[in-house]
């Protein structure tokens, strides 16, 4: 059934947000650190386990997969509740600050990726391909 | 009207899918036919979700965008961080750990360098700018990091309301940029593979930028750009007030 993989997916970032609240508490700061990330690692051994032992059918999947693809309008929906009028009016020292880091970490993406090794570019993607 | 507007309000979610249907439509229509493709349909799709942002903001004069407006509440819920995250975590579906094991001291790198380098240039910035004392320095370079780091640095750290306020402009500035600005870098950094997604996202370190960026230049990249990011703003927090407090203390001398 599709919700099992709704349910795994929702299991999966509780349990990540879990741990990282868990971790922000014992660092000492008031934030979650990394809970999505532990919750992607959970989801991708977990769905790989359970494949493997015929417990993660194609239904299962595609209660994962539904989410995947409402991932972009998701985004847009972000885009369209950020506070884009404080960014644009906070001034010369908040451009200037947040433009500067920007434009420095560009730069710094070919440095770091390069360590060990150039990795090959991902294949093109069709159009018609996209859902 | 007043019926409509009532229902359309009350099922406020299902109206924000509504409209981010006819968004997305408009805007890969608009790719099509008046980029041709170059500018990617998603791309188009946030950077018309911003402008709705502004728009929305300068008519309620409030922090989130359209959602200000009432009968627009429902995109808060939909591009709230609970489905945000909801969202990205399913991305990682079928992602192979093995590649992001391989990547795994390129992320850890990364999260450094974006850290440190983000704290510094706000640093730098705030100093031209006559904000000359460490922790005005200090939280300035935080907000550079993210607008979550800014305020959580600048409060630890005791500054004052306009400096946190500013920390605060800058994260937004940045994550803002990041959005708009990755499908045009991309080609530029060599932002096609695994490994530069995951490099990315410890760089940047914004969330939110980082998803609205790879989203909209490739959405494969999204899962192990996320991955790093997630443990930006966590640092960010704990580095803020502490190490890098000290650090440009030492070298500012101030």
């Amino acid at each position: 059934m599709i919700i099992y993989g709704v349910a795994v997916l929702a299991a999966c970032l509780l349990a990540g947000m879990i741990v990282g609240d868990a971790l922000g508490a014992l660092l000492g700061v008031e934030s979650n650190v990394g809970g999505v990330g532990f919750a992607m690692l959970l989801l991708i051994v977990l769905s790989d386990r359970m494949r493997g032992a015929g417990l993660f059918p194609q239904h299962s999947a595609e209660g994962v997969l539904f989410w995947s693809a409402m991932y972009i309008p998701i985004v847009v929906a972000m885009a369209a509740t950020q506070n884009v009028v404080a960014a644009v009016g906070g001034g010369p020292v908040a451009l200037l600050a947040g433009v500067g880091a920007t434009a420095l970490c560009w730069a710094m993406v070919p440095v770091l990726s390069r360590i060990g090794g150039v990795e090959e570019a991902l294949p093109p993607i069709a159009d018609h391909a996209e859902v | 009207m007043e019926l409509i507007t009532a229902t359309l309000t009350k099922n406020g979610l299902l109206f924000a899918f509504l409209l981010v249907g006819l968004v997305m439509w408009a805007s890969y229509f608009l790719s099509h036919h008046l980029t041709r493709g170059r500018l990617h349909g998603s791309a188009v799709a946030i950077m018309v979700g911003l402008l709705l942002a502004y728009l929305g903001g300068l008519f309620s004069g409030g922090t989130k965008g359209l959602a200000d407006i009432p009968l627009f509440a429902g995109l808060g819920i939909m591009g709230g961080a609970m489905l945000r995250d909801f969202a990205i975590v399913s991305t990682a579906y079928g992602v192979d750990l093995a590649e992001i094991r391989k990547s795994g001291l390129v992320g850890v790198l990364s999260l450094a360098f974006g850290i440190v380098l983000s704290f510094l240039v706000g640093a730098i910035v705030a100093l031209a700018f006559g904000y000359g004392d460490a922790v005005s320095m200090t939280t300035i370079g935080a907000g550079a990091a993210t607008y979550i780091v800014g305020p959580v640095t600048g409060t630890a750290l005791g500054a004052s309301s306009e400096v946190v306020a500013l920390s605060v402009a800058a994260g937004l500035v940045k994550s803002v940029i990041v959005m708009i600005g990755t499908p045009f870098i991309a080609p530029l950094i060599g932002l096609n593979n695994p490994k530069s997604a995951m490099a990315y996202g410890g760089l940047m370190g914004t969330t939110s930028g980082v998803a609205g960026g790879l989203a909209a230049t490739d959405k494969r990249l999204v899962p192990y750009g996320a991955m790093t990011a997630t443990f930006y703003t966590g640092l960010g927090c704990l580095m803020g007030p502490s190490l890098m407090y000290l650090m440009i203390r030492a070298i500012f001398g101030a």
